[in-house]
């Protein structure tokens, strides 16, 4: 409360991509849907391009272990769950639009 | 497996209904919601929506063993816990035991992003998972709507929900799904274009102040219902819905004759009382000891041994208690053993309905053979005649049907036509007494008519209706020229009426002492006279008898003297017959 004077600075170094070592992805899929497929493929991509080196993708397949879709709250397939870094954040949809995806990975800033 | 539900599929195979185990609501859905289909429940917020499908899953798996699952969107699995705990419903002891699961799914928007093409089968997964963990027959879906809020792409949403439903039908659960009123719809988001197998719908209304929750089935394919909107209400034993069965009149009468605990009013009603199952209507103005005379009647069921229930809506159970005390009666002693049950409250305490739900709930759980209502004129005041009359025949068809015999009392007020009053529920009533005030010499007392008893020959005449320390007292009035007498008027006429029998009781007695007197005068003069008579007989036969001594001296001497003159005559004496008339003659 009492930093005033730079408050933009932590939060963007919380949120920003630079300073995070980790990142912990988990893609909920249902089989091999052309969505589920699609959105894998669209992952990987993008995390090669701006996570290079930091990040791990866990896939889960529901129809193999439905009990797991309580846990994440997971209503929609697929859905994309940022575990790491807080806070927990959700994108849905196979993934095919890149910058939608990386706002909501909060990769990107909402203005751009 | 339900048996009431197997058995009702046996005579109707056209559909198999899942039994809701909500009290009445089986009843008026002809045997339960449709077996392994989605039934509609929507309303407004705070409509009974929620706790109508937990009770639906709740009884389930209590009841007919058919586990459940809760989806719940709205609210956690802990807040539907604890909101329902206080209506008897233990959701974590039913989830220990695998017969219920509750999924609390939960979708914000801001979490959100939405990057192309999407479904809903993670919900599918999810519900899925949890049905064949539990081997569900029932799910609910708790408000899934909620869902157009979270999500943003309405027409996936309404394609995805399309297919849930048909998913759901399939896997051949039986299931409801509530969705919030919108305008000019059933639902906001048109749920009811899905789901139409049977839909419901929930309402809260308040007129005049008073709320009243009903529902109505507004649409239940394949099978016959009930079209009209039932009032229910939610109270610590969950929902009851009131099967309102006035359709018919084909209540199975009774025989048998009860007392009322009256000997004389007994007499008056065909000599053997009333008839079990009958209504009564006791009306009287104020004062003139309607809940007195209802009281009798509900302490001679109690001595029977038989249950009786009392709806006092004027005056409280202690009071009430204590005012029959004062006329002999001890209500007490029946509290403690179990044989009368008193329920006291305010005629505006709640709607008329919710009234008439109430009756229903107390008579299902206690089971009676007597009602007593004191008074139902209170519940004028509440509402509207029109309804307060349709609400009592609803009762009085209620009871009649499990054959409980109902006393009402309804005031009358004075001045105007006591039989006019009630005119509306008048046709309903098999027996109405009438306590009307007498007044009359200063006084005020009551008068008991029977205006009518269906089935029995009764008593036209008025009695005086008295209230002592040891209860009701009917006496015969008095009537004369001089009218209709009661209370000390009557007492009086009653004395007049000693004095002037003893009076002529007097006269009588005095008359046959004169009548005695002048037998005993009558046979003294004629002692006298025979007295007389043979005072002068015997005078006679003295005279007689002087002559006949004269006569025979006259002859001896006549004798001695012919002797002496020495006749001829032969001295035997025996000649002197023919002799006599000589001495006679000589002498005349």
């Amino acid at each position: 409360m009492k930093r005033d004077p730079k408050p933009p600075e932590p939060l963007d170094q919380l949120t920003g991509p630079a300073n995070v070592d980790e990142w912990n992805l988990r893609l909920y899929v249902a089989g091999k849907s052309s969505k589920s497929v699609a959105a894998f493929e669209n992952l990987s991509k993008l995390c090669e391009e701006h996570l290079a080196g930091k990040y791990h993708i866990e896939v889960v397949d529901l129809l193999v272990h439905p009990q797991l879709a309580k846990g994440d709250q997971i209503v929609a397939i697929p859905t994309l769950v940022r575990k790491l870094p807080e806070p927990i954040r959700r994108v849905i949809g196979d993934l095919s639009n890149v910058e939608r995806t990386l706002v909501g990975l909060q990769l990107r800033p909402l203005q751009k | 497996m339900n048996k009431a539900k197997t058995g009702r599929s046996a005579t109707h195979p056209a559909l198999p209904k899942a039994a809701t185990g909500i009290e009445g609501l089986d009843e008026i859905t002809g045997g339960g919601l449709p077996r392994g289909r989605p039934t509609l429940i929507c309303g407004s917020a705070g409509c009974g929506k929620t706790l109508l499908a937990i009770e639906f899953l709740v009884r389930g798996a209590t009841q007919f063993e058919e586990p459940g699952v809760f989806m719940a969107f709205e609210e956690t699995a802990e807040e539907l816990a604890q909101n329902v705990r206080s209506l008897g419903f233990d959701l974590d002891q039913l989830a220990a035991e695998n017969k219920l699961l509750l999924d609390y799914v939960h979708v914000e928007r801001s979490e959100i992003e939405e990057t192309g093409e999407y479904d809903l089968e993670g919900l599918f997964i999810r519900l899925g998972h949890a049905i064949d963990s539990l081997g569900a027959k029932r799910v609910v879906l708790d408000t899934i709507e909620t869902l157009f809020g979270g999500l943003g792409d309405t027409a996936v949403l309404r394609a995805e929900l399309r297919r849930l439903f048909r998913w759901l039908k399939d896997k051949g659960v039986t299931a409801i799904i509530t969705g919030e009123r919108g305008e000019g719809t059933l639902t906001r988001q048109g749920l009811e274009e899905y789901v139409s197998d049977c839909v419901i719908v929930l309402d809260h209304r308040v007129s005049e102040q008073y709320s009243t929750r009903r529902l109505r089935i507004v649409k239940y394919r394949g099978s016959l219902h009930g079209t009209n909107e039932y009032p229910f209400l939610i109270d610590e034993n969950g929902i009851s819905v009131l099967p309102i069965t006035s359709v018919g009149l084909r209540q199975v009468v009774s025989n048998e004759r009860i007392s009322t605990g009256i000997p004389r009013l007994d007499a008056m009603l065909g000599g053997k009382g009333l008839y079990r199952g009958s209504s009564v209507l006791i009306s009287g103005t104020a004062g003139t000891g309607k809940t007195s005379l209802a009281a009798h009647v509900a302490n001679a069921s109690c001595l029977r041994g038989e249950r009786c229930l009392y709806f006092a809506f004027e005056e409280s159970d202690s009071q009430i208690t204590r005012n029959m005390r004062s006329i002999g009666l001890n209500l007490a002693a029946w509290f403690k053993k179990g044989l009368l049950h008193l329920h006291a409250t305010r005629p505006s305490a709640y709607g008329l309905e919710m009234h008439l739900a109430t009756v229903h709930k107390l008579v299902n759980e206690f089971e009676p053979r007597m009602v007593i209502v004191d008074p139902i004129t209170t519940f004028l005041g509440t509402s509207s005649s029109a309804e307060t009359e349709a609400m009592l025949m609803r009762l009085l068809d209620f009871l009649k049907s499990r054959q409980i015999t109902a006393v009402l009392t309804g005031l009358v007020h004075s001045g105007s036509a006591a039989e006019g009053s009630q005119a509306g529920i008048s046709s309903l009533i098999d027996t109405w007494l009438l306590l009307r005030d007498i007044e009359l010499g200063g006084e005020r007392n009551r008068g008991l008519h029977l205006l009518k008893s269906r089935g029995m020959a009764h008593s036209n005449q008025v009695r005086e209706f008295l209230l002592t320390d040891h209860g009701v007292e009917l006496k015969d009035v008095y009537i004369g020229p001089e009218g209709v007498l009661t209370g000390s008027m009557r007492l009086a006429q009653e004395a007049r009426e000693h004095a002037a029998s003893l009076d002529r009781q007097q006269q009588f007695e005095r008359r046959q002492r004169e009548l005695e007197r002048k037998r005993l005068a009558l046979e003294a003069q004629m002692a006298a006279l025979r007295a007389q008579f043979e005072a002068e007989a015997d005078e006679l036969k003295l005279l007689v008898a002087q002559e006949q001594t004269a006569a025979n001296s006259e002859r001896e001497s006549k004798a001695s003297m012919a002797r002496s003159r020495q006749a001829d005559e032969p001295a035997e004496g025996l000649g002197t017959r023919p002799r006599p008339t000589r001495p006679q003659r000589a002498r005349k």
